[in-house]
């Protein structure tokens, strides 16, 4: 039996983060997943890295991974662009959020500012007219997250980490695990599989939420940032069975990214029309020109969500080396750099950079 | 046989037959067609809509396929040229 | 339930021409629907100020000249869902529903990439003729045609007749194979005159068979192709290169609906019973869509699903018998044009494969599947949607294109957002 000092499942961004981490840190690294590189949920997001600021804890770890981005900012494949967020308020109840969520993200260290009417449609001429203003976050940025995990994993791998391409069945009851073609490995497990993570650890609660987001053909100049609109929060972190909010991502390539829907409940990948025609009829409100783009594609994926938003890293409660990072819903881009930085740290028993108490899989035991 | 139809391409205006695609018109000038992502030069491959080799501007909408519009009195066509 | 047609039918070539006229003859309120402005599908495409072929003409009269066939031109098909069609037309997106749909999508070219395929002045051979036939100038152009099949000789005839200088026709399959072809013929007579009428009228132009243009080469377009021949390497200054290797089936919209597909060489076409019923109740398909069978069986078929989906099965059973004798000279044709392994080694490493996106073909070496590669390269993800790139990689053995999803062609965020309850129709 092969024995390795921790085994990764999952090559999602976060998985792939892992890897990368705990091969830098020398260890002898195992890396199991059956299908491609950055093909589930990883393929599917945005890209969008944001301070999300709606929860301190959200914040924390945002703040901590955009700062561990910046050493992508140079890849040329991960196609990283610091365009800015702007959050656009569709009314004056929107604007007067703007205060605190500055607070918010100053307090955090993320330089923000608000932006009056005028200013916003020199930023972006697109929008519809009577917008009351909105907030901008400069830093922001995008990337084309599987070229990121694709990155990160071939750099493990050229530590010396071992690629097993398989799915794995089942823990080990010390630890290790087993692979879909009965071989077995040993040592200390690392579980980041995202929205499959209740096969091998059914005690964490685990909800998969569907997306679907719009790309349109090449049409260059006609968004600039990364924009949402500041209602955002309510449809990513309410409790409807499905929302939609406005929420634009201009590409490199001069292609528009169009989200976003949430809806609990839907389990198949099909693109449901439905839906599609909510979510665009939201982004025409605030971008009336998108209507005569053309569209190349659509697709859909599956957040995984956990039982309280915020993802499990940590130690699983009552199990000595089985270990997790998983349940970053929508924000799994942009935390996974800080994500496997912090779970490697505590599986290395050395202090995380930030707090990891609020994430500790532990809270949510059953 | 009825009149010709006009229409302008890259600004330069343009008599052709009724029915005659905006594809062949821009030919008929022996314009280029459009560029592609690494900024070679493409021009029609399929004539029936499929590949969209052909995609120019039109009437101010981009991408479209020259191939699969018939020419209208006083279109304004732009190529990648 | 919604509003809409008794029978929809997507396409206007032979094939739903024939299922419009068939069906609208029982009494049927039925849509007939095409991307393109013309009725007639390819092989009946209209050509500028020119009055097409009696038998295209007398095709196109019984379906748009008839009082229960709605004829909407210009009309793509985007998307699906339970008994109705979202589409778009140059005035913007809207559903269609329909109690019975036939799909009559046709096919489109096999294109298989080369060194130079994507210099300005290179085309399909079917896409030369449907070029020629809108206008596209070619007097005094000198022309080589080349790939396989009778669509070659076709596309020579077309562009002979629009003062093209035709420098040779370069068929791939070997002489030996299109002799035996040849001497079959007189069972197909209408074929055989076909051909006779077409070598007539390119009295003089070269025929080579067993060749294969292995490059084209130009500075900013094609100036001269390489044809690999029985007797060596020849190459031919040229204005333009028309190359199809046949051709392959739009299931893109069948296999969206979910109607079982079976694969025909390479490449899926639709599965359907005698009456041209598709897995899926309620669907039907006809024509090349079926696998690639040419006109005569198209129109044929089309018959007989226009037939059925009006609930007219004798007329549909009438029409079995000159169905498989059509079916059986498609058979013939793929027997004898099959393509040359060389064909299949044409592009090298740095050949562009996916057009819209600037993918080498060396770029997928190593990626199992077209969803790995997409992720990986960009391949497929461009305009086209893997039209061409995903056909070309599935004959060169790569992998096979992968699902469909909506929407079908790239259209409008505002038709995607159509609503459904506000466009009824009729």
């Amino acid at each position: 039996m092969k024995s390795y000092d921790l085994i990764v499942v999952g090559a999602g961004i976060v998985g792939a983060a892992c890897a990368d981490c705990a091969s830098e840190a020398g260890l002898r690294v195992a890396l199991v997943e059956p299908g491609p590189i950055g093909g589930g949920a990883t393929a599917a997001a945005m890209g969008h890295l944001v301070a999300m600021d709606d929860d301190p804890a959200e914040l924390a770890l945002a703040r901590y991974s955009l700062g561990l981005w910046q050493a992508m900012a140079d890849l040329p494949q991960a196609e990283y662009r610091r365009c800015g967020t702007l959050w656009v308020a569709a009314s004056e109840e929107d604007r007067a959020r703007i205060p605190a969520k500055l607070a918010r993200l100053d307090a955090a260290g993320v330089a923000a500012r608000a932006v009056d009417a005028r200013e916003l449609y020199r930023l972006e001429p697109a929008l519809v007219a009577g917008l009351a203003g909105g907030l901008l976050v400069p830093a922001d940025a995008v990337v084309f997250p599987p070229a990121v995990a694709r990155h990160l994993v071939e750099r493990a791998l050229r530590r010396g980490t071992a690629f097993y391409r398989s799915g794995a069945s089942h823990i080990g009851a010390a630890a290790g695990v087993r692979l879909h073609d009965h071989s077995e490995l040993s040592g200390p497990v690392l579980v980041a599989t995202g929205c499959a993570l209740p096969q091998l650890l059914p005690g964490l609660p685990l909800r998969p939420r569907k997306g679907h987001l719009a790309i349109t053909d090449r049409y260059p100049g006609t968004v600039h940032h990364q924009v949402l609109e500041l209602g955002y929060a309510d449809s990513a972190h309410g409790e409807a069975d499905s929302s939609v909010a406005f929420n634009v991502q201009p590409r490199p390539t001069g292609q528009i990214l169009i989200g976003s829907s949430r809806e609990y409940g839907a389990t198949t990948p099909e693109v449901s029309l439905p839906m599609v025609r909510r979510m665009l009829q939201r982004a025409f409100r605030f971008m009336p020109v998108l209507r005569q783009l053309d569209a190349l594609r659509l697709w859909t994926g599956f957040r995984p969500v956990s039982a309280d938003g915020q993802p499990y890293l940590g130690r699983v409660a009552g199990r000595r080396d089985v270990w997790v990072a998983a349940g970053h819903e929508g924000l799994g881009i942009t935390t996974s750099l800080g994500s496997a930085r912090l779970v490697v740290d505590l599986v290395l028993g050395r202090r995380p950079a930030i707090d990891p108490q609020p994430y500790d899989p532990a809270r949510v035991a059953r | 046989m009825s009149a010709p139809v006009r229409l302008q391409i890259n600004g330069h205006g343009v008599e052709v037959p009724p029915g005659t695609s905006v594809a062949a018109a821009i030919a008929r000038l022996g314009l280029p067609f459009r560029r592609s992502v690494q900024g070679h030069w493409r021009a029609p491959l399929c004539g029936i809509g499929v590949c969209f080799e052909c995609r120019v501007r039109i009437d101010g909408l981009a991408q479209q396929r020259a191939c699969m519009l018939p020419v209208r009195e006083g279109m304004q066509v732009w190529t990648d040229a | 339930m919604r509003d809409g047609y008794d029978v929809l039918v997507v396409g206007a070539g032979p094939a739903g021409l024939a299922a419009a006229a068939a069906a609208a003859g029982h009494g049927a309120r039925v849509g007939l629907i095409d991307a393109q402005a013309g009725a007639g599908g390819q092989v009946w495409r209209r050509e500028v100020a020119r009055t097409g072929p009696a038998l295209a003409r007398r095709g196109i009269a019984a379906a748009l000249g008839h009082p229960g066939v709605a004829w909407l031109p210009q009309t793509q098909v985007v998307g699906a869902e339970a008994g109705a069609l979202l589409v778009e037309d140059p005035q913007g997106g809207r559903w269609l529903g329909y109690r019975a749909l036939v799909l009559a999508a046709g096919a489109r070219e096999l294109l298989l990439p080369f060194p130079g395929w994507t210099l300005p002045g290179v085309t399909g051979a079917g896409g030369l003729q449907a070029l020629a036939k809108q206008g596209w100038p070619l007097r005094g152009c000198r022309v080589v045609i080349a790939g396989s099949g009778p669509l070659l000789l076709a596309a020579a005839v077309t562009a002979r007749r629009h003062g093209a200088e035709l420098l040779g026709v370069y068929e791939q399959a070997g002489g030996e194979h299109l002799r035996r072809f040849a001497r079959g013929l007189w069972r197909w007579p209408g074929k055989a005159a076909q051909a006779a009428w077409m070598r007539a009228r390119l009295a003089g132009v070269p025929y080579r068979c067993g060749s294969v243009v292995r490059r084209a080469s130009g500075e900013a377009r094609v100036q001269a192709v390489e044809v690999d021949g029985p007797h060596g390497l020849q190459r031919i200054a040229c204005d333009l290169l028309a190359v199809g290797y046949g051709l392959l089936p739009n299931v893109e919209l069948a296999r969206l609906l979910g109607c079982a597909l079976r694969q025909s060489g390479a490449h899926p076409c639709v599965d359907t019973d005698s009456r041209q019923r598709t897995s899926v109740e309620g669907i039907y398909a006809a024509g090349e869509l079926c696998g690639i069978g040419g006109r005569d069986s198209a129109r044929l078929e089309g018959a007989i699903a226009g037939h059925a989906a009006a609930g007219d099965d004798a007329g549909a059973a009438r029409l079995q018998r000159p169905r498989r004798h059509a079916r059986r000279f498609a058979e013939r044709l793929d027997r004898h044009f099959a393509l040359d392994p060389r064909v299949r080694a044409l592009a090298e490493a740095d050949t562009v494969i996916c057009r819209c996106e600037d993918v080498p073909l060396s770029a997928l070496d190593g990626h199992a599947d077209a969803r790995s590669a997409r992720l990986a390269t960009r391949c497929g993800m461009g305009a086209c949607q893997g039209r061409i790139c995903g056909g070309a990689l599935a004959e060169l053995g790569r992998f096979p294109r992968d699902g469909s999803r909506p929407p079908l062609f790239p259209a409008r965020l505002s038709t995607l957002a159509a609503d459904p309850v506000s466009f009824r129709d009729p």
